[in-house]
């Protein structure tokens, strides 16, 4: 009846997960009686779990990412504790709960932090920036998030339930076959992430449509905002690269559910096909995340040196450039293999030409600075945080791609230091600039920015004490993913490294108080003007929040900043200041499908997991009932009439003047 | 702004701890190589780091400087608020990165194919054939010239080129002597190849670096450079005592397990290597349950 799964499941003999799990179910509980309570189950359901709004998404994928930080950022400090404790000793983790949390720490980070931070703010600027009213699909928008949440629920689930993988973030066979993780383990990684997998590649599809088809009037491609341009390289990149993923997981999921061969030691089986295979996807994914970030930054930057970004073209170009190259320097994960000289040179000097366009980038933002009048809000200091540690990741990055470099660096923590610093140093401050930079946009009111400049100065600091001894260990000979070790040399180092998680913890720790600080003090924090930071771009000439609509009126643009040059007309007294003619709007209807669907994944994914085989079979009839009710219903939008609209941009129009107004006499 | 004098006397301060900092250097295995591929490897890195901090300093300096100098309530900075395009400027964004690469490209390109770890290493003397085989979790060496094998310690004689072939008995690891130079993967079913060698006699760290299941961080050797006189000394003692390596204790010593202390065998079947590699002999079994006692509790 129940497959596999027994009492036997649940970790009652180990102290920490069973902890863990119990704490994570309880405070769910509580949430949950507090919501019920409350009433606030009909408005949760009504305006953001059936949402089709691609802001209300987009702030439901970036929640999702900041929650799961928060377990990842948990597994890694029970690393760095290992690690500080473990010299000469077992530490206190054994070696298969160890195992569990490095793979359980880099899935996640990856998949349900970067993935859904990523994606949450393009869904939240993307329309905005285009200035358009929601994405081609809006639905399916929907079920992707939901698909995304229902991997990381099962990604969870496995704390609890069962085990998580132990092989690391990718599933290297033969390890991660049947013969050697006879486990729940890896098919837990696998469902989780080929069900969110699904969801991102849903997006990629969505976003694509979105940027190469809808625009407001006048929107041409060469007046696309950069943070636009970055979306639409990420997403060409999800639909040409997660189809890799999928395939080369399904692939492994055959062989450990159906007895195949494709990555076993036997019957012809071969683990280079998948190590080739992953990495096709692997590579881009990378690429996947620090584009957004790097537009972010041009956005960031431009912003606040008062400046249009110093040379777009050469951006779009860079941009592209990335793009392309991005799909041709997979085997620089693996020139240990033992594949020939001309063919490790090659990708690796093919690796090193993507160091091109990124360094052409460093060098636009630097002159975009330069002439500017640079303020020095906290996104900004991500910023600059992020153009300098970027620059020494990127350095470490061409050194691993010199070929006999990277034979001596390759698996050590070197290689962990390295992509930290980019992945933290690049996609991570991103994310955060972008979050304090678009938050004001999204709720209305702006974060704090003391405790914002005090969780800058933790997580700058505290990533450099924590990644820094990583290189050196690095190089001392230290490989990843150690349990214990006995070599004096590497202990000190390891303990600034653990020292160095203390002060990232403070930043995290910041951050949540900053969040909390400005929800309490939100009306001194108010934004009226729907245009706190003197943007550049669209989504700013809109109120904060936009109403579901975004624009009363979808704005003509006759150039690159278009918001800009309008704006600084509007305060010279010039420029069209008569009413639009409003006009009825028709929205798309919010539609339950997504969540009913990732309901059935859930479980779905979960009875595949623990061959609960029925259990599978319901899931399915009940996705595709979903699917086929959502198929058939009748009326698929609905109508904002006229003096609808023009009631709630008018009250927008007058906060604003009338904002402006105050500021001008405080002025 | 600290004065020239007081700059002065902090050197003299500050100088042991600089000269410690660098001695330390001594420990960093990668940075101190012990043979010629590790030497080759490491000049490379260090090179290429030269090369690149050659750009990436001054472009730190230059982001900062312009940064603190644009600042808004800088009244000497001049404002530029409509300054987006320069063609000079875009040439020279280009290029630069654009010839750091092309030289790191050429370096690499050239590395690449000198220090390929299949070519043999040149030497007067004639080299010592060693069979790696990565199992779950120790190190079988196998030496099919002398008929004999050692398990987590590596004996070479010094000043002697190691042609090593590398398969492995079970899951894909990885084969690495920091001090020795470059990683190598094993592979089931997969022969790769590495040669190298140690200039004077020494003991070196060596270790797996791709994990491989729970006694992975166990999965670590010693490496014993000697003269030749010790190496066939060692020989000659190993021939005489242990076990001998046989299909049958082969399988044995193929299940999960992580061996207390080096040993080794003083005979070895003839052709083991080859019966490893075209599969004759099982690759390893995984867990079984009574090596792994929790493998039955959650969900097998």
């Amino acid at each position: 009846m129940l497959g596999k799964l027994t009492w036997g499941a649940v970790p009652f003999d180990q102290p920490i997960p069973l902890f863990a799990g119990a704490f994570v179910i309880v405070v769910v509980i509580c949430v949950l009686a507090f919501i019920t309570i409350k009433g606030w189950v009909p408005y949760l359901w009504r305006e953001w779990i059936t949402s089709v709004d691609h802001k209300r998404i987009g702030v439901m994928y970036v929640t999702l990412a900041a929650v799961m930080l928060l377990r990842g950022f948990i597994d890694a400090a029970m690393m760095r504790s290992q690690q500080a404790l473990a010299f000469q000793s077992q530490g206190y983790l054994p070696p298969e709960h160890y195992n569990q949390i490095f793979s359980a720490h880099g899935t996640i980070m990856i998949f349900f932090v970067a993935m859904p931070f990523v994606i949450g703010l393009m869904n939240i600027v993307v329309p905005l920036q285009l200035g358009i009213r929601d994405v081609a699909f809006p639905t399916l928008n929907s079920i992707s998030f939901w698909l995304t949440a229902t991997g990381a629920l099962l990604v969870n689930i496995s704390l609890v339930v069962g085990e998580f993988s132990r092989t690391g973030w990718l599933p290297f066979p033969p390890l991660s076959e049947l013969t050697y993780s006879p486990g729940v383990g890896v098919d837990y990684y696998l469902w989780g992430v080929q069900i969110s997998g699904v969801g991102t590649l849903l997006t990629g599809v969505n976003f694509v449509t979105t940027i190469l088809k809808i625009h407001a009037p006048g929107m041409t491609y060469m007046r696309m905002p950069i943070f636009t341009w970055t979306a639409l390289a990420t997403n060409l990149l999800i639909v040409a690269a997660f189809p890799v993923l999928t395939a080369t997981l399904a692939m492994l999921t055959l062989d450990r559910y159906l007895g195949f061969h494709f990555f076993t030691n036997e019957a012809g089986g071969n683990m280079m096909m998948f190590m080739n295979l992953i990495w096709m996807w692997g590579h881009p994914e990378v690429y996947i995340l620090v584009l957004p970030a790097f537009g972010v930054f041009s956005e960031v930057v431009s912003t606040f040196s008062r400046k249009p970004l110093f040379g777009y073209r050469s951006m779009v170009m860079a941009t592209m450039a990335i793009c392309v190259i991005s799909y041709t320097v997979w085997l620089h994960h693996f020139f240990t293999m033992g594949a020939g000289p001309d063919v490790n040179a090659v990708f690796g000097v093919a690796s090193m030409i993507i160091a091109v366009p990124t360094g052409v980038k460093i060098f636009n933002w630097m002159f975009t600075m330069y002439g500017g009048r640079v303020v020095y809000p906290s996104p900004m200091l991500w910023s600059i945080g992020f153009m300098v540690t970027f620059v020494i990741g990127g350095l470490t990055g061409v050194l691993v791609a010199v070929v006999p470099a990277d034979f001596m660096l390759h698996n050590s923590l070197f290689q962990v230091a390295h992509f930290h610093n980019v992945i933290i140093g690049g996609v991570l401050f991103g994310m955060f600039a972008g979050y304090t930079f678009w938050f004001p946009k999204a709720f209305g009111f702006r974060l704090h920015e003391g405790w914002g400049k005090a969780a800058f100065w933790c997580w700058f600091i505290g990533f450099y004490l924590a990644f820094m001894p990583l290189y050196v260990v690095g190089l001392m000979g230290m490989t990843r993913r150690m349990q214990h070790y006995d070599v004096p040399e590497w202990h000190p180092w390891l303990l600034v490294a653990g020292f160095g998680a203390v002060v990232v913890l403070a930043g995290i720790l910041c951050q949540v108080a900053q969040l909390v600080v400005s929800i309490r003090h939100r009306e001194e924090l108010r934004d009226l003007t729907g245009d706190p930071w003197m943007g550049r771009s669209l989504e700013w000439s809109t109120s904060s929040p936009p109403p579901a609509f975004n624009f009363a009126v979808l704005p003509h643009v006759e150039g690159r900043d278009d918001y800009w040059r309008t704006a600084r007309l509007a305060e010279r007294g010039l420029g069209p200041r008569v009413e639009p003619t409003y006009k009825a709007i028709e929205m798309p209807r919010n539609s339950a499908t997504g969540f009913v669907c990732a309901f059935f994944a859930t479980f779905g994914g979960f009875g595949m997991i623990w061959h609960i085989w029925w259990l599978v079979i319901v899931a399915l009839v009940g996705a595709f009932a979903t699917f086929v009710v959502f198929a058939w219903r009748d009326r698929t939008e609905y109508e904002i009439p006229a003096e609808e609209v023009a009631r709630i941009d008018r009250a927008n129009r007058r906060a604003r003047g009338e904002a402006l107004a105050t500021a001008e006499a405080l002025s | 702004m600290m004065s020239l004098a007081r700059f002065q006397r902090l050197v003299p301060r500050w100088a042991p701890l600089a000269a410690a900092l660098l001695l330390c250097g001594c420990d960093w295995a990668v940075l101190n190589p012990k043979g010629p591929i590790g030497d080759g490897n490491a000049t490379l890195l260090v090179d290429s780091v030269a090369i690149m901090l050659v750009i990436v300093v001054p472009t730190i300096v230059a982001t900062l400087g312009v940064a603190w100098w644009f600042r808004s309530s800088n009244q000497r900075a001049f404002y530029l608020p409509d300054w987006e395009y320069s063609g000079q400027l875009e040439l020279i964004v280009w290029a630069i990165p654009l010839l750091t690469i092309m030289l790191l490209g050429g370096v690499t390109w050239i590395g690449a194919h000198d220090l390929d770890p299949a070519k043999p290493l040149v030497s007067k003397e004639e080299p010592l054939n060693v069979q790696v085989v990565s199992l779950d979790w120790k190190w079988l060496f196998i030496y099919p010239d002398q008929h004999i094998a050692s398990v987590d310690r590596l004996v070479i004689p010094a000043g002697t080129p190691i042609r090593f072939s590398l398969t492995s008995g079970s899951v894909m690891t990885a084969f690495f002597v920091p001090q020795l130079g470059s990683m190598i993967y094993t592979m089931n079913r997969m022969r790769t190849q590495l040669y190298l060698a140690a200039d004077d006699p020494g003991v070196f760290r060596g270790l797996a670096t791709q994990i491989s299941g729970d006694g992975f961080a166990n999965m670590h050797f010693e490496v014993e450079a000697k003269s030749q006189r010790d190496f066939y000394d060692w020989l000659g003692k190993a021939r005489a005592d242990g076990p001998e390596l046989t299909p049958e204790s082969y399988i044995e010593l193929s299940k999960q397990s992580v061996v207390p202390a080096p040993y080794t065998f003083r005979t070895v079947a003839d052709g083991l290597f080859d019966k490893i590699l075209d599969q004759t002999l099982p690759p390893g079994p995984g867990p079984i349950a009574e090596t792994n006692p929790g493998a039955g509790a959650r969900g097998n």
